[in-house]
């Protein structure tokens, strides 16, 4: 019994070779459109990724800073400390006191002649002591603001500052979520493509081999005897266009990666793309084969009465 | 045994094809089916080989009612029915010996019995000698004979030939026919449709005449009068 399966696994799986290899022309149309689907979904998934590490990179460069008035005393500024760290949002604070801030700040103009001998000349420490908190989330950033903002801390606290990177941060987060989801759209519009070519592709084969499928029925082969080759034809669809899709894809990445890295310093598409390579392609051949087989299936459906 | 019970085929809305036909074959009878194109004689044959159920009525092959069996049970059903008909239904891409390996392939027999059963088979029907050849190479008759090669690799109980010789001249015609005892003598139900009387007159065997979709004569040792 189990070899009689496997017999007829072999021959079923000739047959679906044949019929793709025979009909050269038409899978290939099948297999471009496919490629143009898989193309434009790993491109969005290696967007995302780029897109992605500019993010979280400049996430990590996002805080909040706290001017307190020359007045307010350093205990005070912890107790200030402490109840930021109670807030959940929050995921750290660091405590600057003034004598670091006028070190920080001589060390920065060292050079500048000009500043420190005014700072000299004044006598006096200027600086504010600060607080630096850095969220969990951006957006947790608002609430943490207006938290400090409040009328209870407003005889201490000089200046809240955001630095400008939210406005930034939240420009390329917008900007991803609508290339992430025009990209869905064009992908499902050219899957849904890929679907109706490929069920086009299997239905003109099932016409054009009627005479066969007919003889097959007549002499009593199974039903899964006659479908199998055309399951197997939407799986060599899936595979190839997958191939193709790499073989096309990353040429064109180590071409462009360079060029992306001069831009942004620190990202590596074509190196991610290798160390990625069996997930990305995994994914490519996934979608490709459930594009094919999703087609021969409805194309069978409608088109091969057995 | 074959058993026909008030089978009636109805095309919608009021075609009748066949209607209320009763009829007993015996196993390892000779029987031929007689009368004019749209007399039901192919309705009844599809019917047999499940292509098409019956409106009302029921089907039996040995203890197996045709009409009851599904999807999945129909091809198993089917390798035990040879077919035959007029226009052969062979693949023009394959050879004798090919064509006759496909309808054992599909059924899942290994690749050493069709070594084994194709050329018995094909010297049953006289065509030893003409295995790697294609249908195009093939005369009429000798098409036919592997079409009839072809329904009996499964070693069927019963074979339906629907105007076998409907596209043969005489010499071939006889040569179809006298396979078709010869199948018969080995052990096969045959049932024959045909309009060609001389075949009918000659043979002296159980003779089915049909007419608008009715049995109307069934005779042991028929002649067939137009």
């Amino acid at each position: 019994m189990k070899e009689k399966i496997i017999t007829t696994l072999n021959r079923v799986t000739k047959s679906g070779l044949n019929s793709f290899w025979r009909n050269k022309w038409v899978s290939t149309a099948t297999i471009s459109v496919m490629v143009i689907t898989l193309g434009l979904i790993t491109s969005l998934f290696l967007l995302s990724v780029v897109v992605g590490s500019i993010l979280t990179d400049l996430e990590q460069k996002v805080d909040i800073s706290v001017y307190f008035k020359l007045s307010t005393t350093e205990n005070e500024i912890l107790k200030v400390k402490s109840e930021l760290e109670k807030i959940s949002d929050v995921k750290s604070v660091e405590y600057i006191s003034r004598q670091q801030a006028l070190a920080k700040f001589e060390t920065e103009h060292e050079n500048n002649p000009l500043i420190i001998k005014s700072l000299e000349e004044l006598g006096d420490n200027p600086l504010e002591a600060s607080l630096n908190i850095k969220a969990k989330l951006i957006d947790n950033y608002e609430s943490i603001a207006s938290f400090l903002e409040s009328t209870r801390f407003s005889s201490m606290v000089d200046t809240v500052n955001y630095r400008q990177n939210q406005k930034v941060i939240e420009k390329l987060s917008s900007i991803l979520g609508t290339v992430r989801n025009s990209g869905l759209i064009a992908t499902l519009a050219l899957g849904f493509i890929a679907v109706l070519v490929t069920f086009n592709t299997i239905r003109l084969k099932i016409y054009s081999m009627r005479e066969e499928i007919g003889v097959m029925r007549l002499v009593g082969a199974s039903n899964w005897y006659i479908r199998g080759p055309f399951i197997i034809e939407g799986i060599l669809h899936g595979l190839a266009a997958s191939l193709v899709t790499t073989i096309i894809f990353y040429p064109i990445l180590v071409f462009v990666s360079p060029k992306i890295s001069a831009f942004l310093s620190g990202i590596d598409i074509a190196g991610y793309f290798r160390n990625n390579f069996f997930q990305i392609f995994f994914l490519q051949t996934l979608v490709g084969v459930f594009l094919g087989v999703i087609s021969s299936l409805i194309a069978m459906r409608r088109y091969l009465k057995i | 045994m074959i058993h026909f019970k008030n089978v009636s085929k109805i095309y919608p809305p009021h075609m009748v094809a066949l209607e209320n036909v009763n009829l007993i074959i015996k196993s390892k009878e000779f029987v031929s089916l007689v009368g004019s194109s749209g007399a039901g004689k192919s309705t009844l044959l599809r019917m047999l080989i499940g292509e098409e159920a019956p409106s009302m009525g029921e089907i039996i092959v040995g203890d197996v009612s045709i009409n009851s069996l599904n999807h999945k049970e129909m091809p198993y059903m089917r390798r035990k029915i040879g077919t035959v008909f007029q226009d052969y239904k062979l693949l023009p891409t394959k050879t004798a010996y090919e064509n006759i390996a496909f309808a054992m392939e599909v059924a899942g027999k290994d690749d050493e019995e069709i070594r084994e059963d194709v050329p018995q088979v094909l010297s049953l029907v006289g065509l030893e000698d003409k295995a790697n050849q294609f249908p195009y190479q093939l005369s009429g008759g000798e098409r036919q004979r592997v079409a009839i090669g072809r329904a009996l690799v499964h070693r069927p109980d019963i074979l339906v030939a629907d105007e076998p010789t409907g596209n043969l001249d005489p010499i071939n015609t006889w040569e179809v026919v006298n396979l078709l005892l010869k199948l018969n003598e080995l052990g096969a139900t045959v049932i024959l449709a045909t309009h060609d009387n001389s075949i009918v007159n000659n043979l002296e065997r159980r003779v089915i005449l049909m007419e608008k979709g009715k049995v109307v004569k069934d005779d042991l040792k028929g002649k067939y009068l137009i």
